[in-house]
């Protein structure tokens, strides 16, 4: 059964990305602004634009673009950006580890702030402490992550500087990468300084990003704890002699965070989406920094490329959290 | 029995501690060290190749490039030419031919001798359409070059007046032909050479790039061994970066940060004006063929006012497209805010406050400093003459396309640039009807402006682009606005030479 829900998912997923192709692929095509406009210089001619749209094949019609791009995508070909003149799979696939090892960062972080916070609020349900962290989810959670990133440049970057504000680290570093994977790779291979230093660059971006997600977290968990911990089960536990945060972390937090599981796994694809406008303060080259420049200068095989891989990452993800909800969930497990 | 897990206040804030403590013990966060230089950049470097595709014509990226490649002719902070890989350069009397004496000595950063085939190469692959470069139409109009020695002539396919000031500019960049069909389009992406006064070291694509001095550069040695670029496009960031001293040298930030952070100690500043100009373009149609309305909303824009208010002085207004420093800026053309006379100008069309004359205004919002303020401000002024426009806010490119097209609306906002300071880049390509880049298109003005694309007078040349520009001002084709100013903020420990283009070159740039 979990293996033909697997199949049926997994045809719907290459149905969806053909549809955002198609979507992509002709939106930006027929949205104002082309690239061919863009590079004129004074002076250039009729017969000039002519020789460049023939160049990057802008001459041909709209459909005959897709077939050619369509044909070159399914032999692994995602064309070449107009503006960094390299190949498109080579450009996104190269920028992915940075946005991957970010959102993951951000994740964790999200889910340990708003597990603690979630954790302490049930443990003080009913009391001011209770009413106090309800008070600071709702205001950090109203706060968009690009006006969290500002702040903490501010406190972080210029009035106590010990972050780095800018990129993903420290250019003075020498380290050929080979996975792009900065964190998991100089940890592998004992680089300290490597791991020391993206940390550094990635903290803020990943606070950033994490913090309105925490914010949610702490909240929906914290109601199913609270909800969880009047059930039989956890009352026996109390009887057993188990401390309240104990009966929490041991009996009640497994089937609380199921719900939360759910929100997370959303969230997660939101999380990589917000990714676009926080690199992009940060100077942090991953996809989103790329995707505002290939918006920017309407480098086409270049948005296609990461709206395509987005829209992939956006499935995978969903399709994990709901295999992940499957086997975690009893019921579901055994229906 | 069970064990309790509970958390203690001590415990977070001890944990808070070590987080701090790692992070400021290990990660070197100052910029500054023995012969390093950091610059953050707004733009990130999109190509290694100078010559092809959208990167090699943003004004933007020159900086950059100029620190790897040397162009064939050079460009003084002043816009004046220099020599540079071409030591001299010139027209044989009747304009047929070209001549072009390359500089000897020079290296390429592999170590390999520069050579006249370099330049001729470079100048061959440059008018081939197919390689991709926008700039081809300049290019495309010398060929059949020839070499004696360190010269070579060419023959002259078409006359053009401007030709070795292209040659200080876009796409003037000189790469290396053996390397380069060595190692093909791709590896000269990942391996890039020129003959400039640094070497790339590294690059990681939109984070940064170091260079090292290169030891055989035919110049004066530059004063820092390694500079690094790091590529911060936002503006908030790049205060930040400077503010905190990751960075040494930034430009292009607010000017109201650009005050705040020269106030300060340990960073000083420089404000010039560079070759980027504000207009507003009124296009041929509709209430704008009506010489009255144009010359009105001309008059009722008080640009000092502008310029102090929004741009806390930081401009310069101008008249004409020719700023200070062009070679045909004409001082003795002006155009007077003059409201009383825009009231009147509009009251012989039959308009007034009560009656106002309406049209769209389209604008960028961001792309330049306080664009969509500065149309916000001229729309209120206009609204005191008797001019009601309505705003449209639209992106960069969808300006170039409607220009392209010439489908733009009435009056729309932009800037242009002009490094090589030439009339022809700035009037003439902005102001002639069959350019893909003008908007106004009357018969008059390209009757005026066409004999001067092949005038081989000089002096009559700049003469005559003088006179179309007091004519445009008379006619009130074109409003424009200011000339910018770029500001630089950088460590008072440095001493920084600004130039006219806007560049800001890492060679520029020493110890004081």
């Amino acid at each position: 059964m979990l293996l033909k829900n697997v199949l049926v998912r997994l045809i719907t997923t290459a149905i969806t990305l053909f549809g955002v192709a198609v979507v992509v692929f002709v939106l930006v095509r027929v949205a104002p602004g082309n690239p061919i406009a863009m590079m004129l210089p004074p002076g250039a001619t009729p017969e000039d634009i002519a020789n460049l749209s023939a160049l990057y094949g802008f001459d041909k019609s709209i459909f005959e673009q897709f077939v050619i791009w369509l044909g070159g995508v399914l032999r692994g070909d995602f064309g070449t950006s107009i503006t960094l003149r390299q190949p498109v799979a080579e450009l996104v696939l190269g920028r992915l580890p940075a946005t991957l090892e970010l959102s993951t960062m951000a994740l964790f972080i999200a889910l340990g702030l708003g597990g603690t916070v979630a954790v302490i609020g049930a443990r003080k349900r009913d009391t001011a402490t209770e009413v106090g962290l309800d008070l600071t989810s709702g205001a950090v959670l109203s706060i968009p992550d690009f006006l969290w990133g500002l702040i903490f440049v501010l406190l972080f970057g210029v009035l106590w500087p010990i972050l780095s504000i800018s990129g993903r680290i420290d250019p003075r570093i020498e380290f050929d990468f080979t996975t792009n994977f900065y964190i998991f790779e100089g940890l592998i291979r004992g680089r300290f300084d490597v791991v020391m230093s993206t940390l550094s660059h990635m903290l803020m971006p990943a606070m950033s990003l994490a913090l309105p997600l925490a914010a949610m977290i702490a909240q929906l968990l914290k109601q199913n704890l609270k909800e969880v911990l009047n059930q039989d089960y956890t009352t026996l536990a109390r009887v057993r002699g188990f401390s309240e945060t104990s009966v929490i972390l041991r009996e009640a937090l497994r089937n609380a965070a199921l719900p939360t599981l759910a929100l997370v796994g959303v969230q997660f694809t939101f999380l990589i989406g917000g990714t676009v406008i926080v690199e992009r303060l940060f100077a942090f080259e991953g996809l989103g920094n790329m995707a505002i420049d290939a918006v920017i200068n309407r480098d086409l095989p270049l948005i296609q490329g990461i709206v395509l891989l987005f829209a992939a990452l956006f499935t995978v993800i969903n399709l994990l959290v709901d295999l992940s909800y499957t086997l975690l969930n009893p019921r579901l497990r055994h229906g | 029995m069970t064990k309790t897990t509970d958390f203690t206040r001590r415990g977070f804030l001890g944990t808070s501690a070590a987080v701090t403590a790692f992070f400021a013990s290990g990660v070197p966060l100052s910029a500054q060290s023995a012969g390093d230089l950091t610059i953050a950049y707004n733009v990130p470097v999109q190509s290694w190749d100078p010559t092809t595709g959208p990167a090699a014509v943003n004004p933007a990226l020159q900086s950059v490039y100029l620190a790897v490649f040397d162009r064939y002719v050079g460009q003084a902070p002043d816009l004046s030419f220099t020599p540079s890989l071409l030591t001299e350069w010139g027209f044989n009397d009747d304009k047929t031919k070209i001549s072009l004496t390359v500089r000897e000595g020079v290296k390429w950063h592999n170590g390999d001798d520069f050579t006249p085939e370099d330049v001729v190469w470079s100048l061959e692959r440059a008018s081939n359409p197919d390689t991709g470069n926008p700039m081809q139409f300049v290019w495309s109009k010398i060929g059949n070059f020839t070499i004696d020695g360190n010269v070579i002539t060419g023959d002259v396919l078409e006359f053009e007046p401007a030709l070795f000031k292209w040659m200080a500019f876009l796409t003037g960049h000189i790469l290396p032909k053996k390397y380069y069909e060595e190692v093909g389009s791709e590896g000269f992406e990942k391996a890039p050479i020129g003959t400039g006064p640094y070497m790339v070291d590294a690059f990681e694509q939109g984070a940064y790039v170091r260079l090292k001095a290169f030891p055989d550069y035919w110049g004066d040695a530059p004063a820092f061994e390694t500079v690094t670029i790091k590529f911060v496009s936002d503006s908030a960031s790049r205060v930040a970066e400077i503010e905190s001293g990751n960075s040494d040298v930034t430009s292009n930030i607010p000017y109201e940060e650009y005050d705040r952070l020269i106030a300060k100690d340990g960073l000083s500043g420089q404000a010039v004006p560079v070759t980027d100009i504000g207009m507003i373009f009124l296009n041929d149609i509709d209430v704008m063929l009506d010489k009255n309305v144009r010359l009105a909303a001309h008059h009722a824009i008080d640009k000092k006012l502008i310029i102090d208010r929004l741009l806390r002085g930081y401009g310069v207004p101008l008249a004409t497209l020719e700023a200070p420093g062009y070679a045909a800026y004409d001082d003795s053309i002006t155009f007077e805010y003059d409201p009383e006379k825009a009231v009147e100008l509009l009251a012989a069309s039959g308009f007034s406050v009560e009656n106002p004359v309406t049209f769209k205004i389209q604008t960028t919002r961001g792309f330049k400093p306080k664009d969509y303020e500065m149309i916000q401000a001229i729309v209120g002024l206009w609204r005191k003459v008797g001019i009601e426009a309505e705003i449209e806010v639209y992106e960069i490119a969808k300006h170039y396309e409607l220009r392209a097209a010439d489908t733009l609306a009435p009056a729309a906002f932009y800037n242009w640039g002009n490094s090589i300071g030439d009339p022809s880049t700035s009037t003439g390509f902005a102001m002639f009807g069959p350019s893909p880049h003008a908007v106004w298109d009357s018969a008059d003005l390209m009757d005026k402006i066409g004999p001067l694309f092949v005038e081989a007078d000089e002096n009559a040349r700049i003469q005559g682009y003088k006179d179309v520009s007091r004519y445009i001002a008379e006619e009130g084709y074109v409003i424009p606005l200011l000339q910018y100013v770029m500001p630089i903020v950088y460590n008072s420990s440095l001493d920084l030479t600004p130039y006219t283009s806007g560049d800001l070159l890492p060679q520029a740039i020493s110890k004081a």
